[in-house]
């Protein structure tokens, strides 16, 4: 399973990547979370509100700090 | 470089917090809970200036009259005033932008034609969520959807311009007729400063990669949500704006309150009154360089009009503070050529000397 977690690095994104941290702890998987900060690969994913999470390519939340519960319903607990 | 971060395949932690409770509360809940609140609301705003009147001169002992008991009940009054109208009209926004979403606003605006599509691209200017910090992922979902760039523009120079948290103040420390001349000339700068921009047939001075970009727009946010969603909606603006700006109001107010007590009337009339024909764009200049400050800035520019400083230049100040921020160009510097950065600033700063010379010459 491979994570991304997208925004230019303002302090939602953090805090989205907290979350999704988080969430990776408690369902025990082991995934990778890569945090991408440039603009043409955010874009490239077709979002226009960071932060935003991709999960396996997929764009599953973009324009706000994602909820616990939420990110563990992507990781499919 | 994107960072790499591994996680241990399976950690446990003993302080870990458990998972927020799923939240099942229906939008009864928040009727049972909200009416009563509207109504302590506008009973307790009705007598604010009172209180602020009996606080200042009765357990604070402050003589009537005198310059710092003038400072005080002034930030008294003004700092619930304006909290008060922030946290109802934020709340209201929030939900009012639950129901419109940058996708949303780029299916109504993509393809259209200039001219109906800059007025259309200013008016949802206000109700998007807007961030400045996706000014740039924002721009490329836009233009890569067939939103020509003029309409884009006044998307862009509406959205961070004629916003709520502007708009309350303004509301609050100079009554309404200010806010609506706000809002109004704020649209029209940016619909007819996108509208400028889309005649130049600038195109070409966006960065090559944005114009190979092919999007592909497969994420659509369906979510359908009901009215307690968006009520939550609401609660959660609330949190994240008031949160961001209060240092700023109470700052602002505060300095505000100090001019107010103790600087001599129509001490910036030679300065910022009508008199000074270069003080619109040297307002304009100095607003440049200030950003994130705008809600600190209007109690200041408020108390130096009721010491003679103009309203179309003080207009034109808060307005260049707002809408030409210097980070923001920074940002868009990864999208535009410096070509097209210029002639947005230009445009932008072009017309809101325009609006100050204005205010100047009517009021």
């Amino acid at each position: 399973m491979e994570i991304k977690v997208l925004g230019p690095g303002c302090p939602n994104c953090h805090k989205t990547e907290e979350v999704v941290k988080m969430a990776l702890l408690e369902a025990g998987l082991p995934a990778k979370v890569e945090k991408v900060t440039g603009m043409m690969e955010i874009a490239s994913h077709g979002v226009m509100r960071t932060p935003a999470v991709v999960v396996d390519g997929q764009v599953k939340c973009s324009g706000k700090v994602p909820s616990l519960a939420e990110v563990l319903s992507w990781l499919g607990r | 470089m994107p960072a790499k971060i591994e996680l241990p395949s399976a950690a446990t932690c003993a302080c870990q917090s458990a998972p927020p409770a799923p939240r099942s509360q229906g939008l009864g809940r928040y009727l049972l809970l909200g009416l009563p609140l509207l109504a302590a609301w506008w009973l307790l705003y009705r007598h604010l200036e009172a209180m602020a009147a009996w606080l200042t001169h009765v357990p604070l002992g402050l003589a009537e009259g005198s310059r710092l008991a003038e400072a005080v009940r002034f930030f008294l009054y003004d700092t619930p005033k304006v909290f008060m109208l922030l946290v109802l009209v934020v709340f209201g926004v929030g939900v009012v932008r639950s129901y419109f979403t940058p996708e949303r606003t780029r299916a109504i605006l993509a393809g259209r034609r200039e001219s109906a599509g800059n007025l259309l691209a200013a008016g949802l200017g206000i109700v998007t969520p807007f961030c400045s910090c996706s000014a740039v992922p924002l721009f490329i979902g836009f233009v890569s959807a067939g939103v020509p760039l003029g309409v884009t523009f006044s998307f862009l120079i509406s959205a961070p311009m004629v916003n709520e948290v502007a708009l309350v103040l303004l509301y609050g420390l100079f009554g309404w007729k200010v806010a609506a001349l706000y809002l109004g000339t704020g649209l029209s700068v940016a619909i007819v400063a996108g509208w400028v921009i889309g005649r130049l047939n600038l195109e070409d001075q966006t960065e090559d990669w944005v114009r190979e970009m092919r999007m592909d727009a497969t994420y659509e946010p369906g979510e359908r949500l009901g009215m307690a969603a968006r009520v939550e909606h609401g609660l959660i603006a609330v949190r994240e704006i008031v949160g961001k700006v209060w240092p700023y109001v109470i700052a602002g107010i505060a300095v505000g309150a100090g001019i107010h007590g103790y600087v001599p009337e129509n001490f910036m009339a030679s300065l910022m009154g009508k008199g000074a024909w270069w003080s619109v764009p040297a307002a304009v200049l100095l607003g440049v360089p200030m950003y994130a400050n705008a809600a600190g800035i209007i109690p200041v520019v408020q108390a130096l009009m009721e010491k003679g400083a103009a309203l179309g230049t003080v207009l034109a100040f808060m307005m260049s503070v707002i809408a030409l921020s210097f980070p923001e160009m920074v940002i868009l510097r990864k999208v535009l050529k410096p070509r097209l950065i210029a002639v947005f600033a230009g445009v932008v700063a072009v017309g809101i000397i325009i609006v100050g010379y204005l205010f100047n010459l009517v009021i």
